[in-house]
Protein backbone atom coordinates (compact mmCIF):
# COMPACT_ATOMS: atom_id res chain seq x y z
CA UNK A 1 0.00 0.00 0.00
CA UNK A 2 1.20 3.34 1.01
CA UNK A 3 4.82 2.61 1.91
CA UNK A 4 6.34 4.99 0.02
CA UNK A 5 10.09 6.09 1.54
CA UNK A 6 11.63 9.37 1.06
CA UNK A 7 13.43 7.49 -2.23
CA UNK A 8 10.06 6.88 -3.62
CA UNK A 9 8.45 10.05 -2.92
CA UNK A 10 4.38 9.76 -3.69
CA UNK A 11 5.07 13.29 -5.05
CA UNK A 12 6.85 12.86 -8.15
CA UNK A 13 4.69 9.64 -9.20
CA UNK A 14 3.73 10.69 -12.39
CA UNK A 15 7.05 11.15 -13.88
CA UNK A 16 7.25 14.62 -14.06
CA UNK A 17 9.34 16.69 -12.39
CA UNK A 18 7.64 18.62 -9.04
CA UNK A 19 8.57 22.11 -10.51
CA UNK A 20 6.29 21.89 -13.59
CA UNK A 21 3.54 20.68 -11.71
CA UNK A 22 3.24 24.04 -9.79
CA UNK A 23 2.97 26.36 -12.51
CA UNK A 24 1.44 29.89 -12.67
CA UNK A 25 1.37 31.35 -16.51
CA UNK A 26 2.63 34.65 -17.92
CA UNK A 27 -1.25 35.11 -19.15
CA UNK A 28 -2.39 34.12 -15.40
CA UNK A 29 0.23 36.50 -14.05
CA UNK A 30 -0.21 39.31 -15.85
CA UNK A 31 -4.05 39.04 -15.05
CA UNK A 32 -3.69 38.95 -11.66
CA UNK A 33 -1.56 41.90 -11.65
CA UNK A 34 -3.60 44.17 -13.71
CA UNK A 35 -6.16 43.46 -11.44
CA UNK A 36 -4.15 44.26 -8.38
CA UNK A 37 -3.24 47.62 -9.92
CA UNK A 38 -7.03 48.27 -10.83
CA UNK A 39 -8.14 47.81 -7.31
CA UNK A 40 -5.52 49.59 -6.13
CA UNK A 41 -5.62 52.21 -8.48
CA UNK A 42 -5.55 55.42 -6.53
CA UNK A 43 -2.47 53.70 -4.70
CA UNK A 44 -0.81 52.51 -7.80
CA UNK A 45 -1.04 56.34 -8.72
CA UNK A 46 0.24 58.39 -5.64
CA UNK A 47 3.00 55.51 -5.72
CA UNK A 48 3.42 56.44 -9.70
CA UNK A 49 3.61 60.17 -9.10
CA UNK A 50 6.83 60.45 -7.82
CA UNK A 51 8.40 58.42 -10.50
CA UNK A 52 5.94 60.70 -13.13
CA UNK A 53 7.73 64.44 -11.59
CA UNK A 54 11.36 62.79 -11.52
CA UNK A 55 10.99 61.51 -15.19
CA UNK A 56 9.41 64.54 -15.76
CA UNK A 57 12.27 66.67 -14.54
CA UNK A 58 14.75 64.43 -16.26
CA UNK A 59 12.85 65.07 -19.75
CA UNK A 60 12.52 68.45 -19.41
CA UNK A 61 16.59 69.02 -18.54
CA UNK A 62 17.33 66.39 -21.53
CA UNK A 63 15.38 68.01 -23.97
CA UNK A 64 16.27 71.60 -22.51
CA UNK A 65 19.69 71.03 -24.00
CA UNK A 66 17.87 69.57 -27.14
CA UNK A 67 16.26 72.75 -27.66
CA UNK A 68 19.38 74.82 -26.84
CA UNK A 69 21.75 72.30 -28.97
CA UNK A 70 19.82 72.73 -32.38
CA UNK A 71 19.43 76.50 -31.35
CA UNK A 72 23.41 76.31 -31.29
CA UNK A 73 23.65 74.63 -34.56
CA UNK A 74 21.53 76.63 -36.35
CA UNK A 75 24.99 78.99 -37.02
CA UNK A 76 23.13 82.02 -36.26
CA UNK A 77 25.15 84.55 -34.13
CA UNK A 78 21.63 86.45 -32.77
CA UNK A 79 20.88 83.10 -31.72
CA UNK A 80 23.71 82.22 -30.02
CA UNK A 81 24.10 84.95 -28.10
CA UNK A 82 20.57 84.90 -27.00
CA UNK A 83 21.25 81.64 -25.55
CA UNK A 84 24.39 82.84 -23.91
CA UNK A 85 22.27 85.64 -22.30
CA UNK A 86 19.60 82.76 -21.04
CA UNK A 87 22.29 81.62 -18.97
CA UNK A 88 23.64 79.00 -21.28
CA UNK A 89 27.21 78.12 -21.23
CA UNK A 90 29.03 76.65 -24.77
CA UNK A 91 31.71 74.17 -24.21
CA UNK A 92 34.41 73.27 -26.64
CA UNK A 93 32.66 70.95 -28.74
CA UNK A 94 34.46 67.67 -30.32
CA UNK A 95 35.37 69.12 -33.28
CA UNK A 96 38.19 72.40 -33.23
CA UNK A 97 36.16 75.28 -33.63
CA UNK A 98 33.04 73.91 -32.80
CA UNK A 99 31.15 74.65 -29.49
CA UNK A 100 28.38 73.31 -27.90
CA UNK A 101 25.94 73.58 -25.26
CA UNK A 102 27.61 72.37 -21.52
CA UNK A 103 25.29 71.13 -19.23
CA UNK A 104 26.43 72.41 -15.41
CA UNK A 105 27.62 69.73 -12.90
CA UNK A 106 24.69 71.22 -10.77
CA UNK A 107 22.31 70.76 -13.50
CA UNK A 108 23.47 66.92 -13.46
CA UNK A 109 23.91 66.53 -9.66
CA UNK A 110 20.34 67.66 -9.24
CA UNK A 111 18.50 65.59 -12.10
CA UNK A 112 20.45 62.01 -10.10
CA UNK A 113 19.55 63.30 -6.74
CA UNK A 114 15.90 63.73 -7.45
CA UNK A 115 16.12 59.88 -9.67
CA UNK A 116 17.96 58.79 -6.18
CA UNK A 117 15.22 60.70 -4.14
CA UNK A 118 12.39 59.11 -6.76
CA UNK A 119 13.80 55.40 -6.07
CA UNK A 120 13.69 55.20 -2.22
CA UNK A 121 10.42 56.61 -2.65
CA UNK A 122 9.58 53.64 -4.81
CA UNK A 123 10.95 51.29 -2.07
CA UNK A 124 8.93 53.14 0.36
CA UNK A 125 5.88 52.95 -0.92
CA UNK A 126 6.15 48.99 -2.27
CA UNK A 127 7.20 47.91 1.15
CA UNK A 128 4.72 49.22 2.48
CA UNK A 129 2.51 47.53 -0.05
CA UNK A 130 4.45 44.59 0.99
CA UNK A 131 3.56 44.88 4.62
CA UNK A 132 -0.14 45.60 3.39
CA UNK A 133 -0.33 42.40 1.68
CA UNK A 134 1.66 39.61 3.38
CA UNK A 135 -1.84 38.04 4.64
CA UNK A 136 -2.33 37.59 0.66
CA UNK A 137 0.99 36.71 -0.10
CA UNK A 138 1.42 33.95 3.07
CA UNK A 139 -2.13 32.64 1.81
CA UNK A 140 -1.22 32.34 -1.85
CA UNK A 141 1.73 30.81 -0.61
CA UNK A 142 -1.17 27.92 1.38
CA UNK A 143 -2.69 27.31 -1.82
CA UNK A 144 0.55 26.04 -3.49
CA UNK A 145 2.41 29.36 -4.68
CA UNK A 146 6.10 29.39 -5.44
CA UNK A 147 8.69 32.15 -4.16
CA UNK A 148 9.13 32.95 -7.87
CA UNK A 149 5.19 33.46 -8.35
CA UNK A 150 4.78 36.24 -5.97
CA UNK A 151 8.25 37.91 -7.41
CA UNK A 152 6.92 37.45 -10.72
CA UNK A 153 3.57 39.64 -9.29
CA UNK A 154 5.58 42.44 -7.96
CA UNK A 155 7.81 42.95 -10.51
CA UNK A 156 5.03 43.02 -12.99
CA UNK A 157 2.79 45.55 -11.50
CA UNK A 158 6.10 47.14 -10.83
CA UNK A 159 7.07 46.95 -14.35
CA UNK A 160 3.81 48.68 -15.41
CA UNK A 161 3.54 51.26 -13.06
CA UNK A 162 6.89 51.99 -14.01
CA UNK A 163 6.27 52.03 -17.54
CA UNK A 164 3.16 54.06 -17.62
CA UNK A 165 4.64 56.36 -15.23
CA UNK A 166 8.06 56.92 -16.83
CA UNK A 167 5.83 57.41 -20.47
CA UNK A 168 3.61 60.23 -19.00
CA UNK A 169 6.29 62.02 -17.16
CA UNK A 170 8.81 61.69 -20.15
CA UNK A 171 5.66 63.21 -22.18
CA UNK A 172 4.95 65.75 -19.44
CA UNK A 173 8.84 66.76 -19.18
CA UNK A 174 9.06 66.95 -22.89
CA UNK A 175 6.16 69.50 -23.69
CA UNK A 176 7.81 71.38 -20.61
CA UNK A 177 10.70 71.44 -22.25
CA UNK A 178 9.50 72.26 -25.71
CA UNK A 179 6.97 74.94 -24.39
CA UNK A 180 10.24 76.50 -22.25
CA UNK A 181 11.87 76.76 -25.63
CA UNK A 182 9.30 78.72 -27.39
CA UNK A 183 8.35 80.94 -24.70
CA UNK A 184 11.96 81.99 -24.60
CA UNK A 185 13.60 81.72 -28.26
CA UNK A 186 9.98 82.02 -29.88
CA UNK A 187 9.15 79.34 -33.17
CA UNK A 188 12.38 79.19 -34.31
CA UNK A 189 13.92 77.00 -31.31
CA UNK A 190 11.23 73.88 -32.58
CA UNK A 191 12.62 74.55 -35.95
CA UNK A 192 15.98 74.32 -35.48
CA UNK A 193 15.06 71.25 -33.08
CA UNK A 194 16.16 67.88 -34.26
CA UNK A 195 13.10 65.22 -33.75
CA UNK A 196 15.88 62.06 -33.52
CA UNK A 197 17.48 64.14 -30.37
CA UNK A 198 13.96 64.74 -29.08
CA UNK A 199 13.19 61.23 -29.57
CA UNK A 200 16.14 59.98 -27.76
CA UNK A 201 16.16 62.23 -25.06
CA UNK A 202 12.30 60.68 -24.73
CA UNK A 203 13.25 57.42 -24.79
CA UNK A 204 16.12 57.97 -22.54
CA UNK A 205 13.63 59.07 -19.98
CA UNK A 206 11.42 56.40 -20.11
CA UNK A 207 14.43 53.93 -19.60
CA UNK A 208 15.68 55.30 -16.98
CA UNK A 209 12.26 55.80 -15.14
CA UNK A 210 11.34 52.01 -16.11
CA UNK A 211 14.70 50.64 -15.00
CA UNK A 212 14.58 53.12 -11.74
CA UNK A 213 11.32 51.76 -11.10
CA UNK A 214 12.26 47.91 -11.29
CA UNK A 215 15.23 48.49 -9.27
CA UNK A 216 12.90 50.08 -6.21
CA UNK A 217 10.54 46.87 -6.29
CA UNK A 218 13.73 44.33 -6.27
CA UNK A 219 14.15 44.70 -2.81
CA UNK A 220 10.38 44.80 -1.29
CA UNK A 221 9.74 41.85 -4.46
CA UNK A 222 12.63 39.54 -2.75
CA UNK A 223 11.10 40.49 0.95
CA UNK A 224 7.24 39.54 -0.17
CA UNK A 225 8.57 36.45 -2.22
CA UNK A 226 10.19 35.14 1.49
CA UNK A 227 7.42 35.58 2.92
CA UNK A 228 6.44 32.50 4.95
CA UNK A 229 3.05 30.53 4.31
CA UNK A 230 2.61 30.81 8.13
CA UNK A 231 2.27 34.78 8.20
CA UNK A 232 -1.10 33.86 6.32
CA UNK A 233 -2.40 32.01 9.97
CA UNK A 234 -1.67 35.47 12.15
CA UNK A 235 -5.39 36.56 13.26
CA UNK A 236 -4.32 40.48 13.60
CA UNK A 237 -4.82 42.79 11.46
CA UNK B 1 -12.79 4.47 0.57
CA UNK B 2 -9.66 1.79 -0.41
CA UNK B 3 -7.43 3.45 2.52
CA UNK B 4 -7.69 1.11 5.56
CA UNK B 5 -9.08 3.19 8.58
CA UNK B 6 -5.20 2.51 9.93
CA UNK B 7 -3.28 4.58 7.50
CA UNK B 8 -2.08 7.35 9.14
CA UNK B 9 -2.52 10.61 7.29
CA UNK B 10 -0.42 12.61 9.00
CA UNK B 11 2.82 11.15 11.77
CA UNK B 12 4.12 13.41 14.00
CA UNK B 13 6.89 11.59 16.16
CA UNK B 14 8.71 13.47 18.54
CA UNK B 15 8.62 16.94 17.59
CA UNK B 16 10.02 19.82 19.52
CA UNK B 17 9.62 23.14 18.37
CA UNK B 18 11.31 25.78 20.60
CA UNK B 19 11.47 29.87 18.89
CA UNK B 20 14.44 32.54 19.86
CA UNK B 21 12.19 35.52 21.64
CA UNK B 22 15.22 37.99 21.56
CA UNK B 23 17.67 36.39 24.26
CA UNK B 24 14.83 33.97 25.61
CA UNK B 25 14.57 30.91 23.99
CA UNK B 26 10.73 29.31 24.47
CA UNK B 27 9.90 25.47 23.62
CA UNK B 28 6.40 25.89 22.25
CA UNK B 29 6.04 22.00 22.12
CA UNK B 30 8.14 19.51 24.38
CA UNK B 31 8.04 16.28 22.67
CA UNK B 32 5.06 15.27 21.02
CA UNK B 33 3.67 12.23 19.51
CA UNK B 34 0.88 12.25 17.19
CA UNK B 35 -0.73 9.68 14.20
CA UNK B 36 -3.70 11.17 12.93
CA UNK B 37 -5.75 8.75 10.59
CA UNK B 38 -7.43 9.55 6.92
CA UNK B 39 -10.84 10.34 6.83
CA UNK B 40 -11.20 11.14 10.74
CA UNK B 41 -12.02 14.32 11.74
CA UNK B 42 -9.82 15.81 14.35
CA UNK B 43 -10.06 18.85 16.60
CA UNK B 44 -6.84 20.10 18.39
CA UNK B 45 -8.16 22.15 21.19
CA UNK B 46 -6.25 24.37 24.20
CA UNK B 47 -5.88 27.30 25.34
CA UNK B 48 -3.48 30.25 24.12
CA UNK B 49 0.08 29.72 24.27
CA UNK B 50 -0.49 26.33 24.43
CA UNK B 51 1.66 24.97 21.43
CA UNK B 52 -1.58 24.19 19.59
CA UNK B 53 -1.18 26.61 16.39
CA UNK B 54 2.72 25.48 16.63
CA UNK B 55 1.57 22.15 16.24
CA UNK B 56 -0.72 22.93 13.77
CA UNK B 57 1.54 24.37 11.58
CA UNK B 58 3.75 21.71 12.43
CA UNK B 59 0.79 19.54 10.66
CA UNK B 60 0.13 21.75 7.97
CA UNK B 61 3.51 21.49 6.61
CA UNK B 62 3.60 25.13 7.47
CA UNK B 63 6.72 25.35 9.94
CA UNK B 64 9.55 22.79 10.47
CA UNK B 65 10.40 21.68 13.79
CA UNK B 66 13.57 21.59 16.00
CA UNK B 67 13.56 18.41 16.32
CA UNK B 68 11.83 15.32 15.49
CA UNK B 69 10.08 14.30 12.31
CA UNK B 70 6.27 14.90 10.82
CA UNK B 71 4.97 13.15 7.90
CA UNK B 72 2.64 13.72 5.78
CA UNK B 73 1.15 10.63 3.70
CA UNK B 74 4.28 8.47 5.53
CA UNK B 75 6.98 11.54 3.62
CA UNK B 76 9.01 13.13 5.84
CA UNK B 77 8.64 17.00 5.12
CA UNK B 78 11.76 18.09 6.25
CA UNK B 79 13.11 16.54 3.71
CA UNK B 80 11.23 18.08 1.37
CA UNK B 81 12.60 21.30 -0.49
CA UNK B 82 10.51 24.41 -2.14
CA UNK B 83 8.68 22.68 -4.78
CA UNK B 84 7.90 19.96 -3.16
CA UNK B 85 6.26 21.80 -0.26
CA UNK B 86 4.46 24.23 -2.71
CA UNK B 87 3.24 20.92 -4.77
CA UNK B 88 2.21 19.04 -1.02
CA UNK B 89 0.15 22.67 0.06
CA UNK B 90 -1.32 22.81 -3.46
CA UNK B 91 -2.47 19.33 -3.82
CA UNK B 92 -2.32 17.17 -0.54
CA UNK B 93 -3.24 19.98 2.13
CA UNK B 94 -6.45 22.46 1.88
CA UNK B 95 -6.48 25.76 4.06
CA UNK B 96 -9.29 27.10 6.05
CA UNK B 97 -8.05 30.49 7.79
CA UNK B 98 -9.79 32.14 10.89
CA UNK B 99 -9.63 34.74 9.11
CA UNK B 100 -11.05 33.47 5.73
CA UNK B 101 -8.08 34.87 3.50
CA UNK B 102 -9.74 35.16 0.32
CA UNK B 103 -7.86 37.14 -1.40
CA UNK B 104 -9.67 40.98 -1.72
CA UNK B 105 -9.06 41.64 -5.54
CA UNK B 106 -10.70 38.45 -7.04
CA UNK B 107 -14.19 37.38 -7.05
CA UNK B 108 -15.56 34.09 -5.10
CA UNK B 109 -15.31 31.59 -8.57
CA UNK B 110 -11.45 32.95 -8.99
CA UNK B 111 -10.53 32.66 -5.53
CA UNK B 112 -12.07 29.10 -5.99
CA UNK B 113 -9.77 28.76 -8.65
CA UNK B 114 -6.66 30.02 -8.44
CA UNK B 115 -5.42 26.37 -6.40
CA UNK B 116 -6.11 25.09 -9.59
CA UNK B 117 -4.67 27.48 -11.79
CA UNK B 118 -1.67 26.78 -10.11
CA UNK B 119 -1.67 23.30 -10.36
CA UNK B 120 -2.10 23.67 -13.79
CA UNK B 121 -5.47 22.69 -14.28
CA UNK B 122 -6.75 24.26 -17.81
CA UNK B 123 -9.37 27.11 -17.11
CA UNK B 124 -12.49 25.44 -18.62
CA UNK B 125 -11.86 22.98 -16.40
CA UNK B 126 -11.03 24.78 -13.01
CA UNK B 127 -14.23 27.29 -13.32
CA UNK B 128 -16.79 24.27 -13.70
CA UNK B 129 -15.33 22.65 -10.94
CA UNK B 130 -15.37 25.76 -9.45
CA UNK B 131 -18.82 26.25 -9.41
CA UNK B 132 -19.52 22.72 -8.91
CA UNK B 133 -17.96 23.44 -5.15
CA UNK B 134 -19.23 27.14 -4.91
CA UNK B 135 -22.61 24.85 -5.60
CA UNK B 136 -21.42 22.50 -2.99
CA UNK B 137 -21.44 24.79 -0.29
CA UNK B 138 -24.48 26.53 -1.41
CA UNK B 139 -23.27 29.92 -3.33
CA UNK B 140 -23.00 28.74 -6.74
CA UNK B 141 -25.09 32.26 -7.48
CA UNK B 142 -22.45 34.58 -5.89
CA UNK B 143 -19.63 33.34 -7.75
CA UNK B 144 -18.82 36.60 -9.10
CA UNK B 145 -19.06 38.43 -5.98
CA UNK B 146 -15.90 39.82 -4.41
CA UNK B 147 -15.14 39.02 -0.52
CA UNK B 148 -15.99 42.34 0.40
CA UNK B 149 -19.76 41.53 -0.76
CA UNK B 150 -20.06 38.55 1.06
CA UNK B 151 -20.56 38.45 4.55
CA UNK B 152 -18.32 35.92 6.72
CA UNK B 153 -20.00 33.11 7.06
CA UNK B 154 -20.40 33.07 3.54
CA UNK B 155 -16.49 34.06 2.26
CA UNK B 156 -15.40 31.03 5.07
CA UNK B 157 -17.77 29.00 2.84
CA UNK B 158 -16.12 30.35 0.06
CA UNK B 159 -12.62 29.74 1.98
CA UNK B 160 -13.71 26.37 2.49
CA UNK B 161 -14.60 25.64 -1.29
CA UNK B 162 -11.20 26.68 -2.33
CA UNK B 163 -9.61 24.43 0.51
CA UNK B 164 -10.96 21.86 -1.76
CA UNK B 165 -10.42 22.88 -5.23
CA UNK B 166 -7.64 20.04 -5.89
CA UNK B 167 -9.06 17.66 -3.89
CA UNK B 168 -6.20 17.13 -1.33
CA UNK B 169 -6.51 14.65 1.18
CA UNK B 170 -6.39 16.83 4.40
CA UNK B 171 -8.13 20.20 5.42
CA UNK B 172 -6.55 21.93 7.75
CA UNK B 173 -8.94 24.82 9.61
CA UNK B 174 -7.56 27.40 12.11
CA UNK B 175 -10.18 28.66 13.97
CA UNK B 176 -12.80 28.64 11.35
CA UNK B 177 -15.54 29.69 13.68
CA UNK B 178 -13.38 32.05 15.61
CA UNK B 179 -14.37 34.92 13.27
CA UNK B 180 -18.05 33.93 13.24
CA UNK B 181 -21.28 34.23 15.49
CA UNK B 182 -22.96 31.32 16.86
CA UNK B 183 -25.44 30.19 14.01
CA UNK B 184 -23.13 30.75 11.25
CA UNK B 185 -20.34 28.70 12.89
CA UNK B 186 -22.31 26.22 13.44
CA UNK B 187 -23.38 25.73 9.29
CA UNK B 188 -19.41 26.03 9.12
CA UNK B 189 -19.19 22.94 11.24
CA UNK B 190 -22.13 21.30 9.82
CA UNK B 191 -20.64 22.08 6.71
CA UNK B 192 -16.99 20.54 7.33
CA UNK B 193 -18.26 17.40 8.99
CA UNK B 194 -20.19 16.37 6.30
CA UNK B 195 -17.35 17.20 3.92
CA UNK B 196 -15.27 14.78 5.79
CA UNK B 197 -18.16 12.28 5.78
CA UNK B 198 -19.20 12.38 2.15
CA UNK B 199 -15.59 12.85 0.73
CA UNK B 200 -13.45 11.30 2.99
CA UNK B 201 -10.93 14.32 3.63
CA UNK B 202 -9.56 14.29 7.01
CA UNK B 203 -10.51 17.38 8.69
CA UNK B 204 -7.29 18.73 11.20
CA UNK B 205 -9.07 21.80 13.11
CA UNK B 206 -7.60 24.07 16.00
CA UNK B 207 -10.14 25.21 17.98
CA UNK B 208 -11.35 26.96 21.26
CA UNK B 209 -15.03 26.13 20.14
CA UNK B 210 -16.91 23.21 22.14
CA UNK B 211 -19.56 23.12 18.90
CA UNK B 212 -16.51 21.20 17.19
CA UNK B 213 -16.31 18.50 19.87
CA UNK B 214 -19.50 16.89 18.94
CA UNK B 215 -18.76 16.44 14.99
CA UNK B 216 -15.13 15.17 16.24
CA UNK B 217 -13.85 11.82 15.61
CA UNK B 218 -11.13 12.58 18.05
CA UNK B 219 -10.22 15.46 20.35
CA UNK B 220 -6.66 16.33 21.16
CA UNK B 221 -6.27 18.28 24.03
CA UNK B 222 -3.17 19.99 24.41
CA UNK B 223 -1.83 21.73 27.16
CA UNK B 224 1.82 23.59 28.15
CA UNK B 225 3.40 22.10 24.74
CA UNK B 226 2.48 18.77 25.25
CA UNK B 227 -0.70 16.41 24.55
CA UNK B 228 -2.65 16.48 27.66
CA UNK B 229 -5.14 13.86 26.59
CA UNK B 230 -6.81 12.45 23.39
CA UNK B 231 -10.02 11.51 23.87
CA UNK B 232 -12.22 9.46 21.10
CA UNK B 233 -16.10 9.71 20.38
CA UNK B 234 -16.96 7.51 23.07
CA UNK B 235 -16.12 9.84 25.74
CA UNK B 236 -16.28 12.89 24.40
CA UNK B 237 -20.00 12.55 24.78
CA UNK B 238 -19.48 12.09 28.64
CA UNK B 239 -16.93 14.74 28.58
CA UNK B 240 -18.78 17.97 26.88
CA UNK B 241 -20.52 20.31 28.67
CA UNK B 242 -19.01 18.59 32.00
CA UNK B 243 -16.67 18.95 33.76
CA UNK B 244 -13.96 18.46 31.16
CA UNK B 245 -15.20 21.15 29.16
CA UNK B 246 -15.11 23.99 32.53
CA UNK B 247 -10.74 23.13 32.85
CA UNK B 248 -10.39 25.18 29.57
Amino acid sequence: MNQNTIQNRPFVSTGEAVARQVVLPMRKSLEISVKNLKVRFSRSLITVMSLVLAVAFLAFTLIGHDVAMGLLASGDPQVQTDLLKAGFDLAPGRYPGSYEVASSAKDRWIVVLSLLVCTVGIVNAQLMAVTERFREIGTMKCLGALDSFVLRLFLLEAGMQGLAGSLAGALAGCLAGVLGGVLRFGFQSLHYLHLTDLAASLGWSVLVGFGLSLAGVAYPAVVASRMPPVAAMRAEE
Amino acid sequence: MSVSAEHSIVRVSGVTKSFEMGKLTVQALKGVDLSIHSGEYLSIMGPSGSGKSTLFNMIGGLDKPTTGKVFIDEVDIAQLDAFELAWLRNRKIGYIFQTFNLIQVMTALENVTLPMTFAGVPDDEAAAKGLDLLGLVGLRERHAHKPMELSGGQQQRVAIARSLANSPAIVLADEPTGNLDLTTGEEIITLLKSLSRDRGVTVISATHDYKMLNVSDRVVWIRDGRIDKIEGRAQLNITVGGIGAKEY
